[in-house]
């Protein structure tokens, strides 16, 4: 089974079943739903499956690997392989499309657009996160990381809340703008590159020779576009409109899926491929990571939408997970990569349960709820709990992969991991702030009739907060896939982690 | 200072028999609150029972373990437990681990000990509470969190039970959150405790840092090779945890606010056991605290400074429960300076803190058996008399304020005095400023303490027409004696005969005989006495002449210390309003500023490109004549420049 | 002869057709006017294929040509509908198509 194309099977299917849902007749709305459910879950199998056969300590940098030319005149080959930072984050992008799926059942059945075309639009999108991820030839990637844009286009412009036309627009135009850097820094990359036919593959991407000057504009250039998608600031003031205006799962799989493919980016390109230029940036690069920690929180205190309210807080934790990368660290590294996964799962779940609520009250602001624990305890359950991961309780996954990055970070930047952690305490504010206005208190007059959690929102919620817990206790299965990718990178990138200022006498280690 | 530390024995024998059951101390509460919280409506006929049985059964657990213990040779009384490999990464390397020890013995046995006769109370506490499984449930879950915290081994796992427990406490405080002053309440502690949580990372990261481990045993091991910078640094960060946590100076604005949990909650969490963590952790790091003595003075100077406080702030409260708490303030003050000596305080501290939460736990469970009598009023201003008609209540808490207040043969008066004396201990100014610290924080303790317990039990009866005040049934009065036998016996029991120094020697060091400033008769004699002064003013003040029904307006420092010695004035005016400030004017800057530079690209990009379309006229031949124009141009450059 | 006054007359005739263009308001006559400079590019195309012994400018002379009969066919169509439309073949009547 090793030659199987796990990765093309597991691109293609969401693709054929997009097609298909979006064929169906007019008016078979519930089919086209139950199909993209369906579709979605034999891509989850297909996942784990996959995984199960993924061996973390093999020696090839890339398992299931595919390479095929495409365009060889300049170098481009149609190559996927995962490692096990990308193996981490196609599992959740696995995870999350059926979870969307199916928390997104009745959210456009009021629009005027087409139901189907919605569905039709997250298998497609779920169809380009794993390519985006699996894609280990830079022009590929690249490809993919544009044509994300045009399925998440149409779901936040023709399905999103009143400003939809201006944060679609406004979305696309910010990472087009990111993407035409990148555009440029990687025809710069083919020109240093020796332009053989697979020019493009990352492998023969790494260790080329660049001149200084030449190599900072190209890691100027990728990093820029990787910025914007994830986003750090202050380049961030796309992701508010679009997460509060897109639909529940679109902002999902936004803020949980496409954005993380900006971090993805800094780690998978910009550090190996341009480790002395990423050095040379990571005074400026922690800066702005500590500031939007900092800023995205307090920002986050001060919002009066509970779903820009939610943007805000990624923005802060995105700070985390660049901080991280950059750091050069294992444990910032290993760290910010869970912190992708765990973000993902923790995002999801405050964005859906919020998705519910709204879709009962009608109103996003969080001055129009009050008292909601009294009539709806699970739905405020839930929320405490969602709150409390994305506040990075111990016990909850967020924990293990904030304070990694934290601790990881101390060692080289003391200063900034101190800032970093104040950040822990602002989160303690925003949650407990939001869970204080919308769910003690007296009921109020709009509150008072709100349904619990449905059996089918419950089981949108459960696996997400049973990962959360689980991960929480027991990260090892998924650390110990990401680690030996991050040494891998560690050792491309030529960074070893500091060691302890007063060594530790031998037999007292464990 | 002759001090020896067997840190070695922080490390542990492998747990065999009845110690590798250690993990069902934490597990069965923890499966108690998981049932209960996740089991809904259905376990409402058993929630209570179920939730009583698992910290009973923990109890059991632990007093078998105890006595295992007791059997083994002094040194070989640390067993520890690997559970599981639970973060690794490069070489931070963090184990779910416990590890028993004396120490930890010590809390388990209170917390699962006096947990489970507060669980018996809040069942018929909570008896007509429509959610008491709720109620049950985040206890358990209190519990299970308050016994990883002293059971883990390393300072990340101590880590989730210090939040754990921080979560807890906000559910509890919360409990009944439709009331939005008491979901204030909850949220403030939790955010006052996360200022603490900060220095705990903070200090992980710096151990990590410096001696690349994070586990007790590689930490106490490494500590005596570390600079002093570094291990004052660590033990300033451990200090802002514990002063998180314990509510002492700066961060005790919290505790007052949690008396809006139901009054069982008071009684475990905000005065018998998590608030108590701090103590718990300054002494189980005594290693770094032993090599940064700068980072001991300030733990010192925040106990004494605590101390007083909260004994000022406890004589102006007319709120029972908040006089309770100001004083449990004061109290752990005593408990934290005492840690901040060094060995010569390390086991007093513990000791008072034992004792502590027997007779604290029994004060608020009385005052909650006041309370239900009396239709949840809490202003004492309106009790008086209830000692005729409330006779159990009355006795037993009558021992504990003996108890407190440090009366000759009761649990205090071992625990306090020893504390007092070892304040005394060393030379230059410190024996005199902390040591008379704490002997006028003895005086006040013994004025508030009486004041509260003669303004409810004695005097004239101010009760309000609706009340018809009532002994509790016996599922609350039971523990309540128990509670009150322990208030009076368990100082007796450890005190004069050493057992607890004894018993903690190996965890905390020794030492040897200590020369007080003052000698060791005069200092019983002063604190006697001063505790006999404020027991006579407080009586000449509040049993001699009437208590009026309203709160006089009383001295400027009488109004200061009803408002908390203005901390929430002074946290609300440095850090709410200009918090408040800098998040609005940031949300202007983010939309404004930011955002609008953005906005402004794409106004300016196409504002420009309307003038542009300005040029197309619809004019074919004015296209035709900007074509030969642009034509002759290019020729005329390829000419100049001769192509 | 010199062919160079082949080229010189080419370049009259596209003077006289361009000022045509900008002159002239009639649309046909306008029309007539292209029609004389892309003659007078066919004119210099041949003469240069004649000067330097090489088929490609009368090659590309018969693609001027072609592409000339074709455009008269589209032209004409399209001014004979906006003449019926508006009743006037004049070029600056017609400036709908601005922004």
């Amino acid at each position: 089974m090793t030659d199987f194309p796990w990765l093309s099977t597991l691109a293609a299917i969401p693709l054929v079943g997009s097609v298909a849902v979006a064929a169906l007749p007019k008016g078979r709305d519930l089919l086209a739903k139950q199909l993209a459910l369906a579709i979605s879950l034999v891509v989850l199998v297909v996942t784990v499956l996959m995984s199960l056969q993924f061996d973390p300590d093999a020696k090839a940098m890339f398992q299931f690997s595919e390479v095929h030319p495409w365009i060889p005149q300049f170098g481009v080959s149609y190559a996927l392989g995962v490692d096990g930072i990308a193996l981490v984050l196609i599992a959740l992008a696995a995870v999350l499309t059926p979870v969307c799926i199916l928390a997104s059942w009745h959210d456009v059945d009021d629009t005027r657009r087409s139901v189907k075309g919605y569905f039709a639009l997250l298998l497609l999108l779920e169809t380009f996160m794993v390519g985006v991820f699996a894609a280990t030839d830079v022009f590929l990637f690249y490809i993919l990381f544009e044509a994300m844009l045009v399925p998440m286009y149409f779901i936040i412009g023709s399905y999103g809340g009143a400003q939809r036309s201006y944060a679609a627009v406004k979305f696309l135009l910010y990472s087009l703008f990111g993407g035409l850097l990148m555009l440029a820094a990687v025809i710069g990359l083919f020109v240093v590159s020796d332009g053989g036919e697979k020019a493009f593959l990352f492998q023969n991407m790494l260790n080329l020779d660049f001149t200084p000057a030449t190599e900072k504009l190209l890691f100027v250039g990728f990093f820029t576009a990787f910025a914007i998608k994830a986003p750090l600031w202050p380049v961030h003031t796309w992701l508010p409109d679009a997460a509060a205006e897109a639909p529940p799962g679109g902002a999902v799989l936004l803020v949980g899926v496409l954005d993380k493919v900006g971090t993805f980016g800094m780690l998978r390109f910009c550090l190996p491929l341009f480790p002395d230029a990423s050095r040379w940036a990571t005074p400026v690069v922690i800066t702005l990571c500590v500031i939007g920690v900092i800023y995205g929180a307090l920002l986050a205190i001060g919002q009066t939408d509970m779903k820009r309210l939610i943007a805000y807080t990624s923005i802060s934790h995105f700070g985390f997970i660049a901080l991280g990368i950059f750091a050069m660290t294992t444990q910032g590294q290993s760290g910010s990569t869970l912190y992708m996964v765990n973000h993902g799962f923790s995002t999801a779940a405050l964005f859906l349960i919020v998705g519910f609520l709204i879709s009962r009250r009608g109103s996003r602001l969080i001055a129009d709820y009050g008292g909601v624990q009294r009539v709806a305890p699970m739905l405020a359950g839930t929320f405490l709990v969602a709150g409390l991961s994305s506040l990075a309780l111990p016990g909850l996954s967020t924990f293990v992969s904030e304070f990694l990055v934290l601790v990881g970070t101390f060692t080289r930047y003391q200063a900034a991991a101190i800032i970093a952690t104040g950040g822990i305490i602002l989160a303690s504010i925003y949650i407990l702030l939001m869970y204080q206005r919308t769910m003690t208190g007296q009921p109020t007059e709009g509150t008072r009739l709100l349904r619990d959690l449905t059996a089918r929102e419950a089981w949108v919620v459960a696996p997400l907060l049973a990962v959360i817990i689980g991960l929480g206790f027991y990260p090892k299965p998924v650390l110990d896939v990401i680690n030996p990718a991050v040494e891998r990178t560690m050792q491309q990138i030529g960074q070893t982690d500091p060691k302890p200022v007063v060594p530790v006498a031998e037999g007292t280690r464990k | 200072m002759p001090t020896t530390f067997a840190s070695q024995s922080v490390q542990g024998a492998a747990a065999t028999g009845v110690f590798s059951l250690s993990w069902l101390l934490i597990a069965l509460p923890l499966f108690g609150a998981a049932v209960l919280i996740l089991g809904g409506r259905r376990t409402d006929r058993f929630g209570h029972l179920l939730g009583t049985a698992m910290p009973a059964a923990s109890f059991v657990i632990g007093l078998v373990q105890f006595f295992a213990l007791l059997g083994r040779d002094a040194e070989d009384r640390a067993v520890s437990q690997h559970l599981y490999s639970w973060i690794s990464v490069g070489s931070f390397q963090v184990d779910a681990g416990l590890l028993v020890d004396q120490l930890s013995m010590c809390f388990v046995l209170l917390i699962t000990g006096v947990g489970t006769l507060i669980h018996i109370y809040s069942i018929g506490y909570m008896a007509h509470d429509t959610e008491r499984r709720r109620f049950f449930g985040y206890l358990n879950l209190f519990v299970a969190a308050m016994l990883l915290l002293v059971l883990a081994d390393s300072y990340l796992v101590l880590y989730v039970g210090w939040e754990g427990v921080g979560l807890a406490s906000y559910l509890l405080i919360g409990f009944w959150n439709h009331v939005p002053e008491y979901a204030a309440a909850a949220k403030k502690a939790f955010v006052a405790n996360r200022v603490g949580d900060f220095g705990l990372s903070v200090a992980i990261m710096i151990m990590f840092w410096q001696l690349g481990t994070v586990s007790f045993a590689g930490v106490f091991g490494a500590a005596d090779r570390a600079s002093e910078a570094a291990l004052t640094a660590i033990g300033l960060m451990l200090l802002l945890a514990a002063c998180g946590k314990s509510a002492q100076f700066p961060l005790q604005s919290w505790l007052g606010d949690a008396m809006a949990g139901p009054t069982p909650v008071s009684a475990l969490i905000h005065a018998a056991t998590m608030v108590t963590a701090g103590v718990y952790l300054i002494i189980r790091s005594a290693p770094v605290f032993e090599g940064a003595p700068d980072a001991q003075l300030v733990v010192v100077i925040v106990g004494a400074i605590t101390l007083l406080f909260g004994a000022i702030i406890g004589t102006a409260k007319d709120d029972i429960k908040k006089a309770l708490a100001a004083s449990t303030m004061s109290q752990i003050g005593y408990m934290i300076l005492a840690a901040g000596l060094g060995p010569v305080g390390y086991a007093f501290a513990i000791f008072h803190l034992l004792t502590h939460g027997f007779f604290k736990a029994g004060m608020f469970l009385g005052a909650g058996s006041v309370m239900h009598g009396m239709n949840d009023q809490v202003d004492m201003r309106r009790f008086g008399g209830l000692s005729s008609v409330m006779k159990v209540t009355w006795f037993t808490f009558l021992l504990g304020w003996l108890a407190i207040i440090g009366f000759p043969g009761l649990s205090g008066f071992w625990s306090k005095d020893k504390i007092i004396e070892a304040a005394f201990v060393g030379d230059g100014w410190r024996p005199w400023v902390f040591g008379i610290a704490a002997l006028i924080g003895a005086g006040v303790t013994a004025f508030y303490m009486t004041r509260l317990f003669l303004m409810t039990f004695h005097g004239e009866r101010r009760w309000t027409e609706d009340v018809h005040p009532h002994e509790s049934p016996a599922v609350m009065t039971v523990p309540l004696v128990v509670l009150a036998i322990g208030s009076a016996f368990l100082g007796l029991l450890l005190g004069p005969t050493g057992a607890i120094q004894h018993w903690l020697e190996p965890v905390v060091g020794s030492h040897g005989e200590q020369t007080t400033a003052l000698p060791v008769s005069v200092l019983t004699t002063l604190t006697v006495l001063l505790v006999a002064v404020g027991i006579g003013l407080a009586w000449s003040m509040y049993l001699r002449r009437p208590v009026p029904a309203t709160a006089p307006v009383g001295t400027a420092l009488t109004r200061a210390a009803r408002r908390d010695l203005y901390q929430d004035a002074v946290n609300e005016s440095l850090l709410m309003r200009p918090g408040q400030y800098l998040t609005r004017s940031l949300v202007y800057f983010d939309n404004r500023g930011v955002d609008g530079a953005v906005n402004g690209v794409a106004a300016l990009i196409g504002g420009t490109s309307g003038r542009f379309r300005r040029l197309q006229t619809g004019f074919v031949r004015s296209y035709a004549l900007s074509m030969l124009v642009g034509a002759a141009v290019l020729v005329g450059i390829m000419l100049l420049v001769g192509v | 002869m010199n062919p160079m006054n082949y080229v010189y007359l080419s370049a009259l005739l596209f003077s006289i057709g361009a000022a045509g263009v900008l002159l002239r308001r009639n649309a046909i006559v306008v029309f007539m006017s292209v029609e004389l400079m892309l003659n007078a590019t066919n004119l210099t195309f041949v003469a240069f294929a004649r000067m330097h012994g090489n088929l490609d400018g009368q090659v590309i002379a018969f693609f001027v040509m072609v592409v000339a009969a074709a455009e008269v066919v589209v032209g004409l169509a399209i001014i004979m509908t906006i003449f019926r439309a508006r009743r006037s073949a004049s070029v600056d009547g017609a400036n709908l198509l601005k922004y």
